[in-house]
């Protein structure tokens, strides 16, 4: 159902996949990052890179061409080449920042990528090959606050960006050194670099810093977390409409599209949840994808309960496990497969959830808990009502 | 020179305080995010108070919600008077003191899930001016809040910008 995986690091800030999924990167919340590989026998360190002074803030690892580009919050950017003998080779990006450096993202043709800043700016960064050197153009206007996340268009041209002013933009991000002719999608001609093509304030409510924004598959769609503990959607196709979900949970940090209609977020209540679009582009709840049960302490029994009450006149026991998978902060989801993807966080743990397995298993465990329990039969409806919905999508 | 006046030099700080941000033109400002500003004026008192003073003639299903819901609709979230804020504020608290537990569901269950975020401001600004028994009844009004919204509302009495 789904592969816990332990680096034995205490925290996993961000991590990013190769393309066949059989080396990972992440960074344990410090300045190094590190390669690890899948063997038969678990997990091996190929190398760690220390380059940056300060936090790694992102990891991005291009499938085609094999490069890492990383940024921190020392200001820099390093693209990282793999040479002969598999050693990475660090090659420094100039970003022309006075802020950190908090979000990075390759573009998906991957001759590009954007940085994204404390310092009100947006780098769109390419590799001049007469200089043999990393050059960067800056997207300033309209941004007022840091750059928290970055992600690309599927057409190599359009960039979104959130950002702590409680807005979401989408720019052109049209280099006319390297891309061949101006791009058109249903949010504008990009054909300038920096030129605002939509931009959607967080709530009506004012507040919440945007945490994660993503592109759906076809591009012409936007999702979005926030501080608030909403997801939102915008389409470009019905006239940037905006669709907002405010929901129970702590906020979510990340987001990712799997499939063109669902999306996974996750974050401070370290689960991850699957949220559908249906026909009319309303976001609603599909469902919880973890129904891990809180591990009991060996143990448990009527007298340690009895204990606790007459110790603590309290009715539970004093563990603090929470009943999730991870057991803190989700801060980074990935897409693995069409219906994998992979969660890694502060409790430093990377898991890859299989969403077709998890909607089959929970219709089983339904069915049991349906049969060996009198649960009434509306109540079980709802509940099977939730995982067909999630079953639909895979 | 002594020593001891060099470090007292090196740990002089009034130059920290030059904010060097604000010389810079897009620089980024509250209002601004938040959007452009009308002119709301908050809720009717007298609606209000004619709506809470007809419920002992009514059946418990009757003007208190309607007084819930008109001052909730109407609260001057956005507003930059601290005054309308404050009066909005005080009839607002004066319309959830005035339900009594047992209805509080039957309220609940007539508000959208944008006014139960807003209900939620105000039980939170409550807290902050507590009047004799006051927060003990909130208490109870935060518990039924929470169980229909959960700690989303909380995160967002917190984060949104536009306060009560």
């Amino acid at each position: 159902m789904t592969e816990i995986y332990n680096f034995g690091v205490d925290a996993i800030s961000c991590h990013a996949w190769n393309r066949d999924r059989t080396e990972v990167a992440i960074c344990p919340n410090n300045n190094e990052i590190q390669v690890h590989r899948r063997t038969s026998s678990g997990w091996k360190l190929l190398e760690t890179m220390e380059e940056h002074d300060m936090a790694v803030m992102g990891i991005d690892w291009s499938p085609k061409t094999n490069r890492i580009v990383t940024c921190s919050a020392d200001k820099n950017a390093y693209v990282w080449t793999q040479k002969e003998d598999g050693k990475w080779d660090p090659a420094w990006v100039l970003l022309r920042i006075n802020r950190a450096a908090t979000c990075v993202k390759w573009s998906p043709l991957e001759n590009k990528f954007a940085v994204g800043s404390g310092g009100r700016v947006i780098a769109i960064c390419y590799f001049a090959s007469e200089n043999n050197w990393w050059l960067c153009k800056h997207i300033k206007r309209p941004l007022r606050s840091t750059v928290t996340t970055v992600d690309w268009h599927p057409d190599n041209k359009v960039l979104v960006a959130g950002s702590t002013d409680y807005k979401v933009r989408v720019f052109s991000a049209f280099i006319s050194d390297i891309d061949d002719a101006p791009g058109t999608t249903p949010w504008g001609q990009s054909n300038t670099l920096g030129t605002l093509l939509a931009e959607f304030p967080n709530t009506p409510n004012g507040g919440g810093w945007i945490h994660s924004v993503a592109f759906s598959p076809c591009g012409n769609k936007i999702c979005w977390v926030a501080h608030n503990s909403s997801i939102c959607v915008a389409d470009a196709t019905k006239g940037n409409a905006v669709m907002r979900l405010y929901t129970e949970h702590l906020p979510f940090l990340s987001c990712v599209w799997i499939g063109s209609n669902n999306i996974v977020a996750a974050g401070h209540s370290c689960m991850p949840m699957l949220y559908s679009i249906d026909d009319n582009g309303q976001i609603y709840f599909a469902s919880k994808l973890d129904n891990t049960q809180k591990k009991e302490i060996a143990g448990l029994s009527a007298m340690r309960k009895f204990q606790s009450l007459d110790r603590q006149a309290r009715n539970e026991t004093n563990d603090n496990a929470l009943d999730s998978m991870h057991q803190n902060t989700i801060n980074c989801i990935r897409r693995v497969s069409d219906h994998e993807f992979s969660t890694s966080s502060l409790d430093g743990q990377l898991v890859v959830w299989d969403l077709k397995v998890i909607c089959v298993l929970c219709v089983i465990l339904l069915l049991i808990i349906m049969i060996y329990s009198n649960l009434s039969f509306f109540f079980f409806i709802k509940l099977l009502e939730n995982s067909i919905a999630g079953l639909k999508i895979v | 020179m002594s020593r001891n006046d060099g470090r007292k030099d090196t740990s002089a700080s009034a130059f920290r305080k030059i904010d060097v941000d604000q010389y810079s033109d897009n620089n980024f400002k509250e209002e601004d995010a938040d959007g452009g500003v009308g002119a709301p004026t908050g809720p009717d008192e007298n609606e209000i108070l004619t709506l809470l003073s007809q419920y002992p003639l009514q059946s418990s299903r009757g003007k208190n919600a309607e007084a819930l819901i008109s001052v909730l609709k109407s609260a001057p979230l956005e507003c930059k008077n601290q005054q309308i804020k404050d009066s909005a504020r005080n009839l607002t608290l004066k319309v959830l003191l005035s339900i009594k537990s047992n209805q509080m569901d039957d309220c609940l269950a007539q508000l959208d899930r944008d006014l139960v975020d807003v209900l939620m401001k105000y039980i939170y600004r409550g807290f902050e001016i507590p009047t004799e028994g006051s927060s003990s009844h909130l208490l109870i009004w935060h518990e039924k809040v929470f169980n229909i919204s959960g700690v989303g509302c909380i995160v967002r009495v917190f984060s949104d910008s536009k306060r009560a």
